[in-house]
This record gives structure tokens, C-alpha cells and sequence, in this order.
């Protein structure tokens, strides 16, 4: 799968924001991700999912370490699209 | 020192109303809630009548963490219990800082299991199944739902025993508030109502094949009847020390006087005269009262051909022909797992507004059912205490005694 970065924030702001009932405009690029989510460890194995269905592959435990705004997300997404 | 029990809140969300002033004019009009469901003779049901209950929308007011591992049970529970925490006047706060205990009904949750296995067939990884579905898939799952929610610090346990689940949710905590071991327990059954439910139980032949009628095709206790029609919801039951309602000053729906409990220890699918007679006279023991003084009996008959006729000869032999009998069954159909608490809620909304609730389409007794009172219209009458029966597969029976509450 094939995304430009600015394809890949506004598909993930759509599932993130509908599936954790955040509003959108409350997603920014410097904020941090678990804080705007409020993502607990069951929360995790859900953006597994998500990102599975939406983004086209799984991202492991390691890979979310990486992880903690909104932009590095974005990072992790790019990265692994580019090796997909 | 034993404590008497009493009922401070009661919520049902069942196929013939979504809350207690539905379900009130339902039973009192004798309205039926049994649909034709062509999706399920599409699936290879032999009989495609339902009950119908939508599934609720739990948005407004629950998180989505909250609501990841709810399935039809927990769902339609929730709706139940929240509504008889309203009438209670109980509150997460006062639940969170005054020790409360859980034990619902339910015995099965195969949708939602079949929806997670279905999953992790087409994904072949279990780590794409999600966060909800274990909480969805286990026997337990109301009780680990509502517990949560609500905060609840005392006894939390399930209760399965087929289609007496509900009815000894509310006999064992009633025995646990007697003996003084919890002031309050949240008793109830609950249903699931999808396809992947009830399709081996209609794969014996049990289930009403009037489908040209489907309001017509529940008729307990009738000559012509020809099977159940399954059905689904949930029902909730609180109930409490007296000490503890005078205390809170709760409303109080009536007193629970008696509970007899027993098994058939015989055939797995097919009643039992005996295990019936038995159940009932331990709760007329229990309850320290004579036959004579029960006012109404809700009976379990769902609409089979056995069934109904073992339970009419068990009514007729302890209670004589005079005793009015309905089974509210024919307007629900049969609510499973649920069936033993929505009764309880169904009997007490009669005792409150002065009536029995029709038992429909009893057109003509069968040899039995003409030896017992059965009640085929609405009928105005001051009810100070019933009798409701459960029985289900296994041979497990339970009957429960409630009076109204006199100081």
C-alpha cells in the first residue's frame, strides 16, 4: 500500500477519531497519542486491529515504543508502508 | 438472625416493551411481541418465530471501553438494570461506597463467540480478534460488565441453569440476604436473541410451526398448541435486606417469602412430574403457607405439549382448580435464560395495579389444563401473593413465593 504522508494523517485521524469517540480536532501532531486516545493496555490490542484493517499491516509491541505523538504514529506508518 | 427480603427495583427490556410502562400496558392489553424473522429460515430454521428485541443503543451512556464487551446479554442486562437502579434510587456513588452484590442468569453467549470465531477464521491470527470479545464470549459476561460499571463490591457470581436461570439468580441472593451475608443483591436473567442462539433448540422440533400466525403461535396450556416460540431480553431484579430499604427508604414491590428448588435426576430434555411437585411444596414449606393462600400462579408453560400438561397436573394436584393460573408466555414467548426473573417482573407489575395478565390464546383446554384455572383474559383482581414457576432442561426446577409487603 502506497500513502502519501498527508494521506496517511487524514485516514488515521478518521479511524482513530470514530473509533475511540475523540473529536477529530483534538488530533495534532505534537500531542501525545495514549494522553489524547486515552488508551489503556486493552486499548493497544484494539489499535492493532485498527491499524491492521486501515492502514494495511500489524504493528508489533516493539514498534509501538517508537510511539509516543501523534507524528511519531505517523513515522511508524511511513516506514512501514515504504517496506510493505 | 435472619433478615426478611424484599424488592426495591425491578427493569425489564423485553419483546413486549422496553421498559415497565410498556411492558405494563403490553400485559394488561395482552399484546403479543412474536414476530416472523425470514432470516432465520433463510439460516435452515425449521420455525422462523421470534420474539423481537432490538438491540439498544448504549452510546448515550456508556464509554466505548465501557461497551467493548457487551454483547445482546450484557446489553440488553444493562438496559434492565438501569432501569431498576433508577426505581431503586440507587446510584453508582451510593453502589461504589455500600457493599452490593451480583448474580444474573444467563446461559449462553453463542453469538458472540460464533462473530470472534468467524474472526480469527479469516484472519488466522487471534491478536486481530480485539479487546471486547473475550469479555463478550464468556458465560459471565454480564456479570463482569455490570459489576465493573457499576462498581460492585459484594458477591459476583453467574448463574446458568437453563431456561431457571433467572429464577434461582433471585433465590440464591435472596438466601444470602436472609442469612445476613449481603444487604442488597442485583439479581436477573438475560436472553440473547440472534440467530446462532437458538438454532439447536429449534433443531428438535420444539418450537411452534404457526408461522401464518405468529401472534397466535405461543399459546401455553391450549388444546391445539404445537410448540414455544423462543424469545429474549433481559429482566432485573433488586433486591434487599428490610432493614437496609426502611433505611434508604426504598421503594419496596413485594416480599420474596419463599424459594424451593429441585432436580428431575431423570430424562435431560423432558419434564418431570415429581421434581415439579417437589419444588413447589419447598417453596409452600419455605414460605410457611398454605395452597390456598397463593392468589395467582405464573406458570412456566411455554407452549409444548409435554410440558404444559406435566406442570397443569402438578397445579392441579397441590392447588386444586381454583387458583387463578396464566402464563405470560404467550405474549413473550419463551424467554430462556431470562424467563424465571421477567416473570417475577411481569407478577409484580399485576400485584401493583390490581390485575392478572391474559394468558393468550387459550382457546380450548386440553384434558389437563381443564383441571386448573386458567386465565384467558385480562381480569381485575387484588393479588397479595403469587407463586412463579421455572423449570428447565437438566431437570432443574425452582419456584419462587412473593407477597405483598406488610410492615
Amino acid at each position: 500500500m502506497k500513502m502519501e504522508r498527508s494521506e496517511i494523517i487524514s485516514v488515521t485521524k478518521k479511524f482513530l477519531s470514530e473509533e475511540f469517540e475523540v473529536d477529530i480536532e483534538t488530533i495534532e501532531d505534537d500531542g501525545n497519542l495514549r494522553d489524547t486516545l486515552d488508551l489503556d493496555s486493552l486499548d493497544y490490542v484494539d489499535l492493532v486491529v485498527l491499524i491492521e484493517e486501515n492502514l494495511g499491516f500489524k504493528p508489533t509491541a516493539e514498534d509501538f515504543k517508537t510511539v509516543a505523538t501523534f507524528n511519531d504514529f505517523y513515522n511508524l506508518v511511513e516506514q512501514k508502508l515504504m517496506n510493505v | 438472625m435472619e433478615h426478611r427480603v424484599v424488592i426495591t427495583g425491578i427493569g425489564i427490556y423485553s419483546c413486549i416493551g422496553e421498559n415497565l410502562n410498556e411492558v405494563l400496558d403490553a400485559l394488561m392489553k395482552g399484546n403479543s411481541g412474536i414476530i416472523y424473522d425470514p432470516m432465520r429460515k433463510e439460516f435452515g430454521y425449521r420455525s422462523s418465530l421470534t420474539g423481537f428485541v432490538k438491540d439498544p443503543d448504549l452510546k448515550p451512556f456508556l464509554s466505548r471501553r465501557e461497551r467493548m464487551g457487551m454483547h445482546q446479554p450484557a446489553m440488553f442486562a444493562y438496559m434492565s438494570t438501569k432501569e431498576a437502579l433508577e426505581n431503586s434510587n440507587l446510584d453508582v456513588d451510593y453502589l461504589e461506597k455500600n457493599e452490593t452484590g451480583i448474580i444474573f442468569g444467563n446461559d449462553s453467549t453463542a453469538g458472540a463467540v460464533i462473530e470472534t470465531i468467524d474472526k480469527v477464521r479469516e484472519k488466522k491470527d487471534t491478536t486481530l480478534i480485539g479487546s471486547g470479545d473475550i469479555f463478550q464470549n464468556m458465560n459471565c459476561t454480564i456479570n463482569m460488565n455490570l459489576s465493573t460499571i457499576y462498581k460492585l463490591k459484594g458477591i459476583n457470581i453467574t448463574l446458568s441453569a437453563a431456561c431457571a436461570s433467572g429464577s434461582h439468580s433471585i433465590g440464591m441472593g435472596y438466601l444470602l440476604i436472609k442469612q445476613g451475608l449481603q444487604e442488597r443483591v442485583i439479581c436477573g436473567g438475560a436472553q440473547e436473541i440472534n440467530i446462532f442462539a437458538m438454532g439447536s433448540f429449534d433443531g428438535l422440533g420444539a418450537f411452534s410451526m404457526n408461522q401464518d400466525q405468529p401472534q397466535k403461535a405461543s399459546r401455553p396450556f391450549d388444546r391445539d398448541r404445537d410448540g414455544l416460540v423462543p424469545s429474549g431480553g433481559a429482566a432485573t431484579v433488586i433486591i434487599e435486606s428490610l432493614e437496609s430499604a426502611l433505611k434508604r427508604n426504598a421503594p419496596i414491590y413485594g416480599e420474596i417469602v419463599g424459594y424451593g428448588f429441585s432436580s428431575n435426576g431423570d430424562h435431560i430434555s423432558n419434564p418431570n412430574f415429581d421434581g415439579q411437585f417437589r419444588s413447589l411444596n419447598m417453596s409452600l414449606k419455605h414460605a410457611g403457607i398454605n395452597p390456598s393462600e397463593i392468589d395467582y400462579i405464573n406458570a412456566h408453560a411455554t407452549s409444548t405439549i409435554v410440558g404444559d400438561k406435566t406442570e397443569a397436573q402438578v397445579i392441579a394436584d397441590v392447588f386444586g382448580s381454583k387458583v387463578p393460573v396464566s402464563s405470560t408466555k404467550g405474549m413473550t414467548g419463551h424467554e430462556c435464560w431470562m424467563a424465571g426473573a421477567s416473570e417475577i417482573v411481569y407478577s409484580l407489575l399485576m400485584m401493583k395495579n390490581d390485575f392478572i395478565a391474559p394468558n393468550i390464546n387459550f382457546e380450548n383446554p386440553d384434558e389437563d389444563s381443564r383441571k386448573i384455572n386458567v386465565v384467558p383474559q385480562f381480569n381485575e383482581k387484588k393479588i397479595d401473593c403469587f407463586l412463579s414457576n421455572s423449570f428447565g432442561f437438566g431437570g432443574t426446577n425452582s419456584s419462587l413465593i412473593i407477597k405483598k409487603y406488610k410492615p
